[in-house]
């Protein structure tokens, strides 16, 4: 990972965004998407 | 409660799944293995009654376990479910028990009565299949008569105000050129369109070689399923074709890329025996008897051969690849039927990997069990061209005389 | 439309909601949409909704800690819009 220098701003928004993708406790599922369902 | 297997916390749905779930989501079950048909790649090799069928009283406990468990629907196939005289009452059960149904047939017996009862049943759905856009290429494969047949069926449930029931087509060599062909006939009826693999199991087995897309037939089909997907259902079965796409990943067809086979999804055969998915029918992918093994849920939760498909699974060979994370090797019973190591390449593999072992000596392990019709079928297969069937009855009018 | 903490709600009657050891899976019958609930704590929040006097209530109930309240409501919003919670019609 990134050391001990200064972060962008750019970086930063970027990390937030993941954190929040990762956060999700909800996700919706195709019942298209797993072979054997349909 | 599943005997857990060092199952991570949170983090990506596809991880959660392959470590299995307290059941299924939904499951396959073939109700019979009789049929009025014998379609050239039946994946059940169906056509006559096994005597060990379940009995009504045997289905409706199993759909008691269904209902337990919270099993969310089942895709009633066979054979052909519907020549079960208890076919509609077992219907009606299960959505009077919380289980919702799908249910796969030829079509025969969908009368206009039929269909205005299904089209006022909640919760069941209808998939009717089809395998060539003409007569002349479907019943060369489903038999003499079976175009008709399954176009009156899905006019009746059209009539009936049934909505989106299922157009579902095995994708061969002889019908990939017909993709947009079937998405206007699903459009006629105000159905929706499915394609799926066809794989070597049951009598798939005999005619795989014959009837497998070619290479640049599999890239057609995903060219077309890239540009036409998001209106077609495909059940995730041709994530293989995803290593057609470029090295990043943008060209992944939508879908888990999951097998779901002893993970999400099972068989239950007329018999009550368990097997890991539809296509794996062979007592290397059984994990139990209903009668034997103290039942649905028991199987599934204890099964060997489910606690193993639920632990983490070595690519081989192919992880070594740059598609592997959307292919993922494939389908083990692609592989198994075809007599390839379950961690090498699929047979079907985009990069060519299998062609030197599909072309050098291998064993084909067969099925485990054969229902096949042995004598005169009325609405026998009509073959384009000479195929390597099995022998029909010598009664059986010449196979090149086309049928009007 | 938001999830609002003071507002009462419900699982749709639809709705089957399957414990799993990560959490939930809830399938909607009438959409045929399948959704994955990743935290146990969200699965009885949401089992607690038609009980509770509102969300404010099943929350507290559920020992949802201050700290983690919006992203709880964030799940509760995702699933109100794919409509397996519904709010409740008052008697």
């Amino acid at each position: 990972m990134t050391g001990p220098e200064t972060t962008s701003p750019q970086q930063t928004e970027d990390v937030e965004q993941e954190a929040l993708v990762e956060d999700a406790l909800v996700e919706e599922i195709s019942i298209d998407g797993m072979c054997g369902v349909y | 409660m599943t005997i857990a297997v060092e199952r991570p916390q949170g983090g990506r749905l596809v991880d959660q799944f392959e470590y299995g779930l307290d059941a299924p989501i939904c499951l396959t079950w073939e109700l019979t293995y009789a049929c009025n048909l014998a379609c050239v790649h039946c994946l059940s090799s169906s056509g006559r009654r096994d005597p060990r069928e379940l009995s009504t009283d045997e289905c409706k406990a199993l759909i008691d376990e269904f209902e337990r468990m919270q099993v969310f629907y089942v895709n009633i196939g066979g054979g052909e479910p519907t020549v079960r005289p208890d076919f509609w009452e077992l219907l009606d059960y299960a959505v009077a028990h919380h289980v919702g149904v799908k249910f796969s047939t030829n079509g025969f017996r969908i009368t206009p009565e039929r269909a205005e009862r299904l089209a006022a049943t909640d919760y069941v759905d209808v998939q009717i299949s089809l395998d060539g856009a003409t007569p002349e290429v479907n019943d060369a494969v489903r038999g003499q008569g079976t175009y008709d047949a399954a176009l009156r069926a899905m006019a009746n449930l059209q009539a009936a105000g049934m909505k989106d029931f299922k157009l579902s087509v095995v994708c061969t060599r002889h019908n990939i050129g017909q993709l947009d062909e079937f998405k206007a006939i699903a459009d006629t009826y105000g159905a929706q369109l499915r394609l799926t693999r066809l794989r070597p199991s049951g009598r798939g087995a005999d005619v795989w070689d014959e009837l497998h897309p070619l290479p640049h037939q599999q890239r057609e089909l995903y060219d077309w399923l890239v540009a036409n997907g998001d209106q077609v259902l495909t059940g995730d079965s041709f994530f293989h074709l995803s290593a057609y796409g470029p090295a990043d990943g943008s060209g992944t067809l939508p879908g888990l890329n999951l097998c779901g086979a002893g993970r999400v999804v099972c068989l239950v055969d007329p018999v009550g025996d368990v097997y890991a998915c539809p296509f794996a029918i062979h007592d290397q992918f059984l994990a139990g008897n209903l009668r034997e093994d103290g039942g649905f849920d028991t199987i599934w939760k204890t099964a060997p051969l489910f606690l193993d498909l639920r632990s983490p699974q070595t690519g081989g060979a192919c992880t070594q690849c740059s598609a592997y994370d959307s292919c993922r090797g494939g389908c083990m019973a692609a592989k198994f039927f075809t007599g390839l190591p379950l961690d090498g390449p699929d047979p079907e593999c985009v990069k060519g990997n299998s062609e030197t072992a599909l072309a050098g000596d291998r064993e084909r392990p067969g099925s485990s069990q054969d229902h096949s019709h042995t004598g005169t079928v009325r609405n026998a297969p009509v073959p384009l061209t000479l195929l390597r069937t099995r022998p029909v009855s010598a009664c059986d009018e010449s196979p090149l005389v086309s049928q009007q | 439309m938001p999830v609002l903490p003071g507002a009462a709600w419900e699982l749709s009657p639809s709705v089957s909601l399957r414990p799993e050891p990560f959490g939930a899976l809830a399938y909607d019958f009438v959409t045929r949409k399948l959704s994955f609930l990743k935290s146990p704590t969200l699965v009885d929040v949401v089992r607690r909704l038609g009980d509770a006097a509102d969300v404010e209530d099943a929350l507290l109930g559920a020992g949802v800690p201050a700290a983690e309240r919006d992203r709880y409501v964030a799940a509760l919003g995702t699933l109100a819009a794919s409509g397996i919670i519904r709010e409740r019609v008052p008697a």
